[in-house]
């Protein structure tokens, strides 16, 4: 299944339709831009309540995956299933209302906003995003009620990332790891069950490195999240993720587990070429 | 085999275009009952007219050429709007009053000219109201000199506005400078009106009239503003194909990608975009006066949003599309005529610039390169 | 820079409330003043007459810059076609209650009673406003800009149309009166029947010291206007202090973002264009419409950058802002140099034009250019404005009450108490 058409590729070890309970299933996603083929072909798999991570060169088409995935992109071609439903090329805001949610490579505070308001921003189908609910007296008893409760998890998102003490902070203040767990308590508030990370560790300092990892563990094993994560740091993927997709020139060259992926040495050649 | 495949594109076009198929299907109805207007044919459906009806052909001919003439000075006066627009990343809506200023010291030159040793007071000449209207045959000199001064005085002037004005924030965000330049537009036009009032002046009428086809006629001022436009569009297309910097410039227009990065353009390159479409504005703006006859603190701000559809139809940053959207806005200008009451033919213009922007940003040439 | 920012200091020790009425009352002292300084036996009349004019004014462009301050302000919008949706909701307001047996050349109307009108014109001002942010969904801000000021445009050459000036419409006849414009029943005789009604012993007081009847009306109707000014604030201060206010605020700063998070970002940008868009269809019947009269050119797009210029003083993103920046904008930049203007004696010296000015420079004369100044003093306040605009987004970009952090929630964020109970700063 996820060899991609017209190659004599073949997966290492562990074929897509091997993983249990998939919860996202790309099936050959492709996406062109003018004559360029930025993503050809992919398919591959992540298991409900893994950490998966997506590995490649620079250029194999991992954020326009990604973007394709989230709705950013509307992809040219191939398939995407969430949670046994077809989401190909649906809207941000749709996929994010069933539980899909992304962060971005660079993060993307909401700068002139505060710290708790960009955490509040984020749950879903908040009474009070009424306008006519947010002013008539009657019916905004049941806003504030909501916004209460709102504020309420989002101290408790801070506390959890640590950022508390920002809360009243305008975002753009921010250094660069804060903004990083600042996305993460944000995506985190929309309630949702796959979260796509975006390089979360890039330009984030080794213990803020640590923190990140540990709460996204600690999340997969208390709420059950499942996790997609591109990183270009392949100690964190080996480390971490159980299962490893390499991406390279726009379609999958292999997967598997951490040991899979080290010994594949067309994996190994795909850097190397990369490198060159 | 060719023919369904046409079949199925243009199935496809319905489909994924509708706009544009809308716009093609009310263009092909016009251009259909313009032939059979001209040839004096009514069509009746339902006891109602459809079709048809009657025109002169030297009716029609002498629109296409009022819209011409107006169309050739708004598309030198876009030139600038639309270099502005890429080069500098704002929508300049001082940009009509650049128009007024240039008028203004043109005119003020070539009245004070024509009018030196006729005993005239030299308040009234500058006042432009004594009264005497100018025209190319009979005063040619002070109209050229006029012409000279009007494009040297709005180079300036936009210089002296860039320096006091924009330069100091070149890191702004376009947004910020489109209110910088509102701020400047309003400036700029009350301190016209400060100096010479807020009367509308007659100051040129035609001292010949020419007669071509047997009904249609020219006066000298209207050939002026065709020669001069047409001479000068030639001397920018040649700026711009034969000289380094003009090319480096048409590079930077027309290119987004390009311009964003080579970074920030350099001050030279903004210089000659300031000087090329100053200079072209106040220039746009005289000829106008010369052929309407009129001047009046605030033509050029009313002008503004008809020197902005030509800009957009003809793409934004193509300077060559500012040129040809000029002509097509200055036909629709003068040819809804045909269709429209004369009191909603600018409402018209309006609307082709909306329905363009909706349908099709980069403008009717967009994607045209212009190398 | 410093003294802005000591200005700025001292604004934000005040509570808002406290702030306008600073503002208004500042204001309206500036005018006694005047008015004592010219007005000689009259000065009571003369001042009611400012004070009347300048709350008029003040009202219009405060309700006027809230509007816009929802859409620029806190959603980015940049929608610069106020004038266009103004004149929607004018001309509805007006074809709906001017009276069905008009005066002699007159356009008839449906003669509706006036709240009728008012209700009809904001609808349709919203309903118009709708339709124009549809493109709003697409077009980066400044093609929104272009777009909107068309629009606006095509509006007011519809409206002046004479093939709209008068026709028939389910058998009866009505219009818009094209350029000639439209009588209809007209706000100010409320505020005439409330002198002359419940208020007669306050307004015989008044006229007791010598204010004319129609200044006192005219007074009335000023703050008739700043009561509208406070029943908008109160509605847009909630609108926006709100789950709908943060995510209008995120559209502004990243719109791909708020998408990302759930939001469908097409429904609340067009929410906005029609709740900002009826508030200034009503601006435009009660403010251009006091008298009962409009016409189209008094929806020029000039009136739009009047707007935008109110908000940038007030600083943009800030309700309370708007009102300011309306107050200082439209008293002391748009009212004031006018009536100092008209009320200088300039004596017989004074020159036609700048001409006789200038040369009177050459025999060191400067009394006429200073006269020629003065009495042009209407023109050059055009120019000031001009000036400030650039000046405030050179210098001064978040206007007086901009850099304000005004967070969009409707509850007090600060850690509800039981939390802090509970667990504590560890």
């Amino acid at each position: 299944m996820s060899e991609s058409s017209g190659t004599e590729r073949q997966t290492a070890t562990v074929d897509s339709d091997s993983i249990e309970d998939p919860l996202l299933e790309v099936d050959g996603l492709r996406k062109q831009f003018g004559g360029v083929v930025a993503v050809d072909g992919a398919t591959f798999a992540v298991g409900e309540g893994s950490l998966t991570g997506l590995i490649g060169p620079n250029g194999a088409g991992k954020s326009t995956t990604f973007n394709c995935i989230t709705g950013i992109h509307e992809p040219t071609g191939g398939r995407v299933t969430f949670d046994g439903q077809e989401i190909t090329g649906l809207p941000p805001y749709t996929l994010a209302n069933r539980g899909l949610v992304r962060t971005f490579q660079i993060a993307r505070e909401l700068s002139d906003m505060t710290v708790l308001e960009n955490v509040m921003l984020a749950p879903d189908d908040q009474v009070g995003e009424s306008a006519i609910r947010s002013v008539l007296p009657g019916l905004r008893d049941d806003v504030i009620a909501d916004e209460e409760a709102v504020r309420d998890r989002a101290w408790e998102t801070l506390d959890f990332f640590e950022i508390d003490h920002l809360a009243h902070e305008n975002a753009g203040n921010l250094s660069g790891g804060q903004r990083k767990l600042l996305e993460m308590a944000r995506v985190l508030m929309t309630d949702p069950e796959m979260v796509l990370l975006d390089e979360p560790l890039a330009g984030v300092n080794p213990t803020l490195e640590e923190k990140l990892l540990e709460r996204i563990h600690e999340l997969r094993r208390e709420q059950g999240l499942t996790f997609l994560l591109v990183e270009h740091d392949m100690d964190v993927i080996m480390n971490n993720c159980e299962h490893i997709i390499v991406m390279h020139q726009g379609s999958v060259l292999a997967e598997g587990d951490a040991e899979a992926i080290t010994s594949d040495e067309r994996v190994l050649e795909a850097y190397l070429g990369g490198e060159v | 085999m060719g023919l369904v495949a046409n079949a199925g594109d243009s199935r496809a076009a319905v489909v994924d275009r509708p706009g544009a198929v809308a716009v093609a299907a009310v263009l092909g109805y016009l251009v259909l009952d313009l032939v059979v207007k001209l040839s004096g044919i009514s069509v009746f459906f339902l006891g109602m007219q459809v079709l048809g009806g009657s025109l002169e052909l030297g009716s029609l001919l002498s629109m296409v050429i009022d819209g011409l003439l107006v169309g050739l000075a708004v598309g030198l006066a876009g030139i600038g709007l639309s270099m502005t627009y890429s080069i500098l990343d704002f929508a300049n809506f001082a940009h009509g009053d650049t128009v007024t200023a240039g008028a203004f010291l043109g005119w003020v030159a070539a009245y004070i000219a024509a009018g030196l040793g006729t005993g005239a007071p030299i308040a009234e000449l500058f006042m432009l109201n004594s009264g005497r209207q100018l025209s190319t045959v009979s005063t040619f000199v002070p109209v050229l000199l006029g012409l000279v001064v009007a494009g040297v005085g709005s180079v300036g002037v936009t210089l002296l506005v860039d320096r006091l004005t924009y330069r100091p924030m070149r890191a702004a965000g376009n947004i910020s400078l489109l209110i910088a330049s509102i701020g400047v537009a309003l400036a700029m036009r009350y301190l016209i009106a400060f100096v010479f009032g807020t009367q509308t002046s007659g100051v040129a009428s035609g001292g010949l009239r020419i007669t071509f086809f047997g009904t249609v006629s020219m006066t000298d001022n209207e050939v002026t503003l065709l020669v001069v436009s047409l001479l000068l569009m030639l001397a920018v297309h040649l700026l711009l194909q034969r000289t380094k910097l003009g090319k480096a410039m048409r590079a930077m227009a027309d290119n987004e990608d390009l311009a964003r990065v080579t970074g920030i353009p350099t001050e030279r390159v903004i210089r000659l975009t300031w000087i090329l479409g100053g200079g072209l504005a106040g220039v746009g703006g005289y000829l106008l006066v010369l052929e309407s006859g009129t001047i009046s603190f605030n033509f050029g701000w009313i002008l503004l949003l008809l020197i902005f559809a030509a800009v957009i139809v003809g793409g934004i940053g193509s300077i060559y599309g500012a040129m040809a959207g000029g002509v097509l806005i200055g036909l629709v200008d003068s040819l809804a005529l045909i269709w429209l009451p004369s009191g909603l033919t600018r409402a018209a213009a309006f609307l082709v610039l909306i329905v363009v922007l909706l349908l099709r940003p980069s403008g009717i040439f967009g994607g045209v390169t212009t190398a | 820079m410093s003294v802005a920012e000591s200005v700025r200091d001292r604004l934000d020790a005040l509570p808002d409330i406290g702030l306008v009425a600073g503002f208004m009352g500042a204001i309206w002292a500036i005018m006694l003043v005047l008015a004592l300084s010219v007005g000689g036996a009259e000065w009571a009349n003369l001042a009611a007459g400012f004070i009347g004019s300048v709350t008029v004014l003040i009202g219009g462009y405060a309700i006027l810059a809230l509007a816009l301050n929802l859409q620029w302000g806190y959603t980015g919008l940049f929608n610069i076609g106020i004038a266009g949706f103004m004149a929607v909701g004018a001309y509805t307001t007006a074809i709906l209650t001017a009276p069905t047996d008009p005066a002699a050349g007159a356009v008839a109307g449906l003669g509706l009673p006036l709240w009728v009108g008012l209700l009809g014109g904001m609808l349709a001002a919203a309903v118009i406003g709708g339709l124009a942010a549809l493109p709003a969904l697409r077009l980066k801000a400044d093609y929104l800009a272009i777009v909107t000021v068309a629009f606006s445009e095509v509006i007011r050459l519809t409206v002046n149309w004479s093939g709209l000036a008068e026709f028939s419409l389910f058998g009866r006849t009505l219009g818009t009166g094209g350029a000639t414009g439209i009588s209809f029943e007209s706000a100010n005789d409320v505020a005439g029947s409330l002198v002359n009604g419940v208020g007669a012993p306050v307004a015989a007081a008044f006229q007791g010291v010598g204010v004319s009847a129609p200044n006192l009306a005219n007074l009335t109707y000023g703050l008739m206007l700043m009561a509208v000014v406070g029943a908008s604030y109160w509605v847009f201060a909630r609108l926006t202090n709100s789950p709908f206010g943060r995510v209008l605020k995120a559209i502004r700063e990243d719109e791909t973002v708020t998408q990302s998070l759930g939001k469908d970002t097409r429904v609340f940008k067009i929410k906005t264009f029609m709740i900002g868009c009826a508030l200034m269809g009503l601006a435009g019947v009660l403010f251009r419409g006091q008298a009962g009269y409009i016409s189209p050119s008094q929806f020029r797009p000039t009136i739009t950058f009047y707007v935008f210029a109110a908000l940038i003083i007030g600083g943009s993103g800030s309700n309370t802002g708007s009102i300011l920046g309306a107050a200082t904008f439209s008293g002391l930049l748009f009212y004031l140099p006018a009536r100092i203007g008209e009320n200088v004696p300039l004596g017989t010296r004074a020159p036609s034009n700048i001409v006789e000015a200038v040369a009177a420079l050459g025999s060191l004369d400067p009394f006429p250019l200073v006269a020629y100044t003065v009495g042009n003093v209407s023109t050059l306040r055009f120019v000031l404005i001009g000036v400030v605009l650039i000046y405030i987004i050179q210098n001064q970009p978040d206007g007086l009450l901009g850099h304000r952090n005004e967070p969009a929630a409707s509850v007090d964020l600060d850690r509800s108490r039981a939390d802090l109970g509970g667990e504590s700063d560890e």
